[in-house]
């Protein structure tokens, strides 16, 4: 069944939304978002790397052999994320000092090789485009909201361009704990359950 | 056959492109990420090393040839003329290379201040070389720099930081290092210098 551009976009952002509904790509969701900023970053670079292998993995789909086809995904998707790695490097270097080691990992984020072999490999060059900005936009937005909420409580501040804005006032203790890494699995699974509700109707 | 040959055909064709396409990236960005280094790694140390600094220390940098190596050199202007000058150096700690910024004053040949500015020691314990900068210059400062640093209990003179002896040693080994690059470049060096001070 073909759809539109606009609904493999839009499929992105809710029905099949990374970290809440696909549960994909939880390793640097959980691992960066005790920021907002920081969250933001690494989504938009995994934005990045998916919307570029997922047009070189749909314009070489009938050239690739399909008994090779994973490493074929992963040297474009090995490529993309260098890249990235190296702009980062070069002109938002507090970020990637940030972010360290998660920025290679995106290689072996299950989001980008996914789209690669579920959707790019078999769907026209305009609609994996479509697929890889709604699904990276999608990922961006999740990693902002659970960054946000994480942030606000665990350290009382939203960290946005460089610039920490204070939430509360000095009576404020901030509540650690959601910062550090047992936080982020409570805060994923609080906000798995609160879509799960809201999907439910 | 056939089959195969497209495989290997494919697969080469396509690494061989990112391999390409690679290269470029990293050659447009190179010198793009050697000033965000400067910039972010060594800025903060040389700052923190020479408070009373009146120049801008990375814009005013050089490089001195040492054989094959380059080595850059910041000069640190106080009271009107260049004082000190300050570079990298680095020895082996506990879990890895510790890179040290090393400033030396250019009159007495000794060393004016020491600071880490890259390392992967132990969070806690090697990592207070870096976090608490004051254990590492109080250690350096003022020594001649051109001599053998130890920790005492190899028969040096430098006390080891409590707990991190072995992150003490690369220290030492750093700081050795920069004095044996030192007099190796002083007259260079010195020659720099008064270009600046002419131009």
């Amino acid at each position: 069944m073909a759809k539109s551009i606009t609904q493999e976009f839009t499929k992105g952002l809710w029905a099949e939304v990374p970290p809440f509904r696909l549960v994909l790509g939880l390793c640097p969701t959980l691992a960066v978002t005790t920021k907002v900023e920081n969250g933001i970053g690494m989504g938009l670079a995994t934005t990045f790397v998916l919307v570029g292998s997922n047009i070189l993995v749909s314009m070489l789909r009938n050239v690739i052999p399909s008994k090779v086809r994973i490493a074929c995904f992963i040297t474009i998707i090995a490529t993309f994320v260098t890249i990235v790695q190296l702009l980062m490097q070069a002109y938002t270097y507090s970020l990637y000092l940030q972010l360290g080691i998660f920025i290679p990992l995106i290689v072996v984020n299950c989001i980008v090789l996914g789209r690669a072999e579920a959707f790019a490999s078999k769907n026209s060059v305009i609609l994996s485009i479509a697929d890889a900005l709604g699904i990276g936009i999608g990922y961006t937005l999740s990693l902002a909201a659970i960054a946000m909420v994480r942030e606000a409580l665990g350290a009382g501040t939203i960290t946005l361009f460089g610039k920490s804005f204070v939430l509360f006032g000095h009576a404020f203790m901030p509540f650690t704990f959601m910062v550090q890494a047992p936080g982020a699995f409570i805060c994923l699974g609080l906000m798995l359950c609160i879509m799960n509700m809201l999907g439910s109707k | 056959m056939r089959e195969l040959i497209k495989m290997v055909v494919v697969l080469t064709l396509l690494t061989t492109v990112s391999g390409g396409l690679l290269a470029g990236v990293r050659a447009a960005t190179k010198d793009r990420i050697e000033l965000q280094e400067l910039n972010f790694v060594k800025g903060p140390v040389l700052k923190m090393l020479f408070k009373n600094a009146s120049n801008d220390m990375i814009a005013d940098r050089f490089t001195v040839k040492d054989g094959k190596n380059e080595v850059t050199v910041f000069p640190v202007v106080a009271d009107g003329k260049v004082r000190y000058v300050a570079f990298a150096s680095s020895g082996k700690g506990f879990g890895g290379d510790i890179g040290v910024m090393v400033g030396v004053d250019v009159e007495t040949g000794k060393i004016y201040g020491a600071g880490v500015t890259t390392h992967s020691e132990t969070p806690g314990i090697g990592s207070r070389a870096k976090s608490e900068p004051e254990l590492v210059n109080s250690r350096f400062a003022g020594l001649p720099i051109e001599q053998e640093f130890k920790v005492k209990k190899d028969g040096g003179q430098i006390d080891a930081i409590s707990g991190a002896t072995y992150t003490s040693r690369g220290l030492c080994d750093a700081v050795t290092n920069a004095g044996k690059l030192y007099s190796k470049l002083e007259p260079i060096i010195k020659k720099k210098i008064e270009n600046l001070h002419s131009s």
